[in-house]
């Protein structure tokens, strides 16, 4: 797989958590090539079905969000300048200066803009930019723009792939789209690889906003197993050591009351075997992923959660690097192989 | 119209050499010589057909950057800010290290991260990174060096009604403008100076200015535009899209009064839109070059630009239009009644 270009095509997709019918349509094309049955539901979840060589084999549901983070379009004053909200967690500090696309009837281009520095008084100049003081600059008047776009429109960062060295990506929302890349990787590697059972693949909706789409998902596909691929924190000069994952070192395995404790001792056997660098996540609780909505889905299915490190979440600069996708693609394929 | 161009060339003061490089090029075939002086100030001489006055104009190649002042273990590159810079701007923008143009991003902690206290203040410089995608400080230093210059990387971009985005449109636009006033010829001898390290002082003015010892000059500029939501209609410095702006006074210099009627009157004339910079606060070469030697009749003119250096500053053609033809309607002006220029000196 190109996985450099898939990655850079995923990130320029927009699908800002509820909006996903654009992204769902495009996922549900390329899943096509690989399941013999492709499904969207009422979330817009994306439901790819790989039968098992085993006739009696269970059903292994493999999930992984293409929902992104964005902003709102909450109005528009009367120069034109939009205001917004955020949809999922957004830092209003990295916001100043940023490119952004406004999904209106047309895409339109605007900027994000505050007050001048020099204008600010000295106590406003000490603390972090409010969203309430930020707006999209488009350069259309209130009439043109009124025309174009309306409240409760959605806007996405400007996507602009940057390859940094070591075979790293920086882009907007590589969370999850890193995680789609994955999903696609599996499918490719399991079309050579024997597995017993059914296997399912999600492209999930609405992640961000409180782990939606995985709820129904879950529901709907009511699988015997389920395996959660999901981005963690990418480790950084000020970062906490205990908290992030290096970048390059392979895909992160939790560990907690979330997750299986066989099939997780189980996946961390099969990279063992194979010789696939993991590395060990601590989660005393909520992992803050679809593995807490999925395991409590029905009488309960029992969840793993693997993540690909990925430094600067939720910015627009999101980086992975391209051995962690790798690594996890066969790791979760071997597993699902040897199940 | 040069702009796209010139903007996507990367030119941090003390650094100017691609973007002299690429306006060497555009005006050889128009000026009869082009000078580099020492820092690196490129002076481009049009003879006049009748050569009475020396005219000077003056637009700077520079723009706000940042240089590389060490490296972190992890890799990662530390930098100091060239020219003023909002530093509040700088977390999660995307830039260029180095001569090779190395794709970096600048990082910080995400929210996820960061504590109660830390989420309500401003990300110190101090604690910035540029993240080239590098592991270990032995790699990055294979890579970049101590002092090498960083750029934003910001492509130039056409949106909404004739807007353009780009960076350093301060002062690229006084440069395309220059170009353009050149393929005219004039009954004076006209000085173009394209100069450097305006951001760090207005250090390469000042000599060029004193090289030609102009009779006047007028400086081509990129201004603030603070015509946005959260301020207040009175401190507008000036209004995107209502023309060229004219600066009455500013931090560095007082330009001559009768100059600036005088251009004020001509755009007027020639219903071509103008306005006043409503501000003294800013400043530009102006300041040096009306110092110069005995003092040069001197006044500046120019682009509004919201969002002034940072990466997404941004114009209006048709205020880049009137600057440009107001540019050059003052020349021929002034070439077809040089008296003018003896009166205004005369003050």
């Amino acid at each position: 797989m190109e996985y450099m270009t898939v990655l850079k095509e995923l990130s320029e997709l927009t699908g800002v958590s509820g909006r996903e019918y654009g992204i769902s349509s495009y996922i549900a094309n390329i899943f096509r090539e690989y399941c013999d049955k492709v499904e969207i539901d009422k979330f817009y979840n994306v439901s790819g079905y790989k039968k098992g060589s085993d006739m009696a084999g269970k059903k292994i549901m493999i999930m992984a969000h293409h929902d992104e983070i964005g902003l709102l379009v909450k109005s528009i004053d009367e120069k034109g300048f939009i205001k917004f909200t955020n949809i999922g967690g957004i830092d209003s500090k990295i916001l100043l200066a940023q490119e952004v696309v406004v999904h209106g009837s047309k895409d339109v281009y605007g900027v994000i803009g505050a007050k001048p520095p020099h204008l600010l008084k000295p106590e406003e100049a000490k603390k972090a930019v409010k969203m309430e003081d930020l707006y999209i600059d488009t350069g259309l008047s209130n009439e043109s723009i009124s025309k174009l776009v309306s409240i409760g429109d959605v806007i996405t960062f400007k996507t602009y792939p940057f390859e940094l060295r070591r075979d790293k990506l920086s882009s907007k929302c590589l969370d999850n789209r890193a995680g789609v890349a994955v999903l696609l990787d599996i499918m490719k590697r399991l079309s050579k690889l024997n597995h017993n059972h059914d296997v399912v693949f999600v492209a999930t909706s609405q992640e961000e906003l409180g782990l939606s789409g995985a709820k129904i998902a879950a529901y709907n596909i009511n699988p015997d197993m389920a395996i959660v691929i999901d981005a963690c924190h990418g480790e950084i000069p000020d970062g906490a050591k205990d908290e992030t994952y290096a970048l390059g070192n392979g895909p992160a395995i939790a560990i907690g009351p979330n997750l299986h404790r066989l099939y997780t001792k189980k996946i961390m056997d099969v990279a063992k075997e194979e010789n696939i660098a993991y590395q060990v996540d601590v989660e005393p609780g909520n992992t803050g992923t679809e593995a807490w909505a999925t395991q409590v889905s029905r009488s309960g299915i029992p969840t793993i959660l693997i993540s690909i490190p990925l430094k600067y979440m939720h910015t627009t600069i999101e980086t992975v690097q391209i051995s962690d996708i790798k690594s996890t693609g066969k790791l979760v394929s071997r597993f699902v192989s040897e199940l | 119209m040069y702009i796209k161009e010139l903007t996507e060339l990367n030119g941090v003061s003390g650094n100017e050499d691609e973007v002299r490089e690429y306006i060497k090029k555009c005006i050889k075939e128009l000026v009869d010589e082009i000078s580099i002086d020492s820092m690196g100030n490129l002076i481009a001489f049009k003879k006049g057909k009748n050569s009475k006055y020396k005219v000077m104009l003056s637009a700077h190649m520079d723009e706000v950057g940042f240089m590389v002042t060490g490296f972190g273990e992890s890799g990662v590159v530390k930098f100091a800010t060239v020219g003023g810079i909002d530093e509040r701007i700088l977390p999660g923008k995307r830039v260029l290290v180095g001569e090779k143009n190395i794709p970096g991003v600048i990082g910080s902690k995400p929210v996820h991260m960061q504590e109660r206290e830390e989420r309500n203040v401003n990300i110190k410089l101090k604690k910035m990174y540029i993240d080239i995608g590098t592991d270990k400080r032995e790699e990055t230093e294979k890579l970049v060096s101590l002092g090498d210059y960083v750029a934003f990387y910001s492509p130039y971009t056409q949106f909404g009604e004739g807007l353009v985005k780009a960076k350093a449109l301060d002062d690229r636009v006084g440069c395309a403008i220059l170009i353009e006033a050149l393929k005219e010829r004039y009954e004076f001898d006209l000085y173009a100076c394209f100069t450097v390290q305006e951001e760090v002082g207005l250090r390469g003015s000042e000599i060029a200015a004193y090289t030609v010892n102009p009779d006047i000059a007028l400086v081509v500029e990129g201004t603030t535009c603070s015509d946005v939501p959260g301020v207040e209609k009175s401190e507008y410095s000036t209004v995107l899209g209502d023309g060229a702006a004219l600066t009455i006074m500013d931090r560095t210099s007082y330009p001559s009064k009768n100059f600036v009627n005088y251009i004020f009157e001509l755009a007027q004339k020639s219903k071509l839109s103008i306005q006043f910079k409503q501000t003294n606060s800013g400043g530009n070469d102006a300041g040096k070059i009306q110092m110069s030697r005995g003092g040069v009749v001197t006044a500046s003119i120019s682009v509004p630009c919201r969002y002034i250096h940072s990466p997404v500053s941004v114009m209006s053609e048709k205020d880049f239009n009137s600057c440009r033809d107001i540019v050059i309607a003052v020349l021929k002006d002034l070439g077809k009644n040089q008296q003018l220029i003896e009166n205004m000196k005369r003050i």
